[in-house]
């Protein structure tokens, strides 16, 4: 579970980028988080896997504090997240398996486990054949799915997707949807930031939108003040 | 750590040029404080050799019972700071002169000199201050006219110690820190050429210590096989200087160890400076 309680976030420079948000995601929950550019949603996205930390309040996530989290307790946190960027951040010297493999090995995990997962998740994404592939050798869509192999391989217990679209064509867009649906389908939770409100009115799930630095709506609370649909 | 292992060879197969140019830097940064390390050597030697001829030589006036030189003598001899007290009668110091000052052998003849007990103190014993102590002592014999040691001379041979000393604690401390420095730049290189990696690794949930275990490899490897290729430069250098220059001395082979060691030492430092920052501030 993930939950914020009266979260904000300023920098020295910048100013205020989140303020006052309180919102809890549920084991399975499937979430979009919408808004403009500079909303607020990509540190938000930061603060869950605690690359940033709140100015105030606290972000709590399968039982981590951001209060009390220690580097250590952070790294043992994000084994338990996967992680997706808009922009793969595949390392191009190495395949595709060892891309993905390469999640397992920084946390120790043996050589004998490590080909066994790797072929279940690429089996999972649809890269089985591209294993010994190097990144640019793939499409735009197969490096989106390499990558979530790479965030799945540890059996995470929810999905963090910053833009994972944004780079893709519409037919790589719905092939990639449709694998975070399946995905989010077998238990894990997917947190997902996009700017495409088509993708966001075509399925049914939460939407929480945000607006200098607030939540100004969520599906699952209606009743939130300034609620409008997105 | 065996992956750690892999990760530095890999990178040294990735990036051969980046790596030849680092272990090269650090084997001139540490060459240059290999011909430092040798000149401070040399100097030390030649220091050593002078120290060696510090002397007190008390002199014994006429007429003195040889029993009773005897005895002042074995009595000095049993002082802690003296290595040996040898009795120099008026015909041996007679001798002495006439073969020391050959050109003004005639001088001599017919002359009489007085004879003395001559002291060598035990290395390390050789300072001013003790030296004047061990004099004073002698002086308290009744039969000892006159005690001289060069009070000047050793003075400024002490001051001269202390000079090399500090100028060369200075010196290679200087170096020291140059070369942990250009070090650390040569690993802040490497760490920048796979920023992306490491950024992953957080990612993905690596400890800061995992993440570090490589490049400190690399700039232990870098440092020993820097140290070796300096050791190898110093080697040459020291063996055209003995031919052309002067006779010089070369590192013992625990010194020339303890040198590869620093070597590595200053590689793991700098790379855990390197390393360090740029994990503080991604």
């Amino acid at each position: 579970m993930i939950r914020f309680t009266r979260v904000s976030k300023s920098y020295p420079k910048t100013g205020t980028a989140v303020h006052d948000v309180s919102l809890q995601v549920n084991k399975g929950e499937f979430v979009f988080l919408t808004g403009a550019s500079g909303a607020g949603k990509s540190t938000l996205l930061k603060m869950i896997y605690m690359e940033e930390r709140p100015t105030t309040g606290e972000v709590r996530v399968a039982g981590t504090s951001s209060v009390t989290a220690k580097a250590t307790d952070v790294a043992k946190l994000r084994r338990k997240l996967g992680i997706v960027f808009q922009d793969f951040r595949l390392l191009e010297h190495r395949t595709i398996e060892q891309n993905v493999g390469f999640a397992l090995e920084v946390i120790g995990a043996p050589d004998s486990v490590i080909g066994g997962k790797v072929a279940r998740v690429l089996t999972q994404v649809g890269l089985a054949a591209k294993g010994r592939a190097l990144p640019r050798e793939l499409s735009g869509g197969e490096q989106q799915r390499a990558a979530i192999a790479r965030a799945l391989v540890n059996d995470p217990f929810a999905l963090i997707a910053d833009e994972p679209t944004g780079n893709l064509d519409d037919r790589a867009t719905r092939g990639i949807f449709q694998l975070l649906r399946e995905i989010n389908a077998q238990g894990t939770s997917i947190i997902m930031a996009t700017h495409n409100l088509e993708l966001i009115r075509r399925n049914e799930f939460r939407t929480v939108e945000m607006a200098r630095g607030q939540v100004v709506f969520d599906s699952a609370e209606p009743s939130l003040p300034g609620t409008r649909t997105p | 750590m065996s992956r750690a292992f892999r990760d530095v060879l890999d990178d040294v197969r990735r990036t051969p040029l980046l790596s030849a140019l680092s272990v090269t830097t650090i084997a001139f940064s540490l060459f240059a404080l290999g011909l430092f390390g040798l000149v401070a050597l040399n100097i030390r030697q030649a220091l050593e050799k002078l120290e060696d001829r510090v002397e007190i030589r008390a002199f014994v006036a006429a007429g003195t019972a040889p029993e009773d030189v005897g005895q002042a003598a074995s009595d000095v001899a049993s002082f802690p700071e003296v290595q040996s007290a040898r009795i120099v009668t008026q015909e041996m110091a007679l001798k002495r002169a006439q073969s020391e000052l050959g050109e003004f052998r005639d001088v001599f003849e017919g002359a009489v000199l007085p004879g003395s007990i001559d002291v060598q103190l035990k290395p390390g014993q050789r300072d001013p201050a003790t030296v004047k102590r061990v004099a004073e002592r002698m002086k308290t014999f009744s039969f000892v006219d006159d005690v001289r040691y060069g009070e000047e001379w050793i003075e400024k041979l002490y001051r001269l110690r202390n000079i090399a000393g500090i100028s060369g604690l200075a010196l290679g401390l200087a170096f020291a820190i140059v070369s942990v420095i250009i070090i650390g730049a040569t690993i802040r290189m490497a760490v920048l050429a796979r920023s992306k990696e490491i950024s992953i690794m957080r990612l993905v949930g690596a400890t800061d210590s995992y993440i570090r275990r490589p490049f400190l490899l690399e700039g232990f490897a870098k440092g020993v096989m820097g140290g070796l290729l300096a050791l190898v430069l110093t080697w040459i250098a020291q063996t055209l200087i003995n031919r052309y220059v002067i006779e010089t001395i070369f590192f013992t082979p625990r010194v020339a160890l303890l040198g590869l060691l620093f070597g590595a030492l200053i590689g793991l430092l700098g790379s855990a400076i390197s390393v360090g920052r740029h994990l503080r501030r991604v």
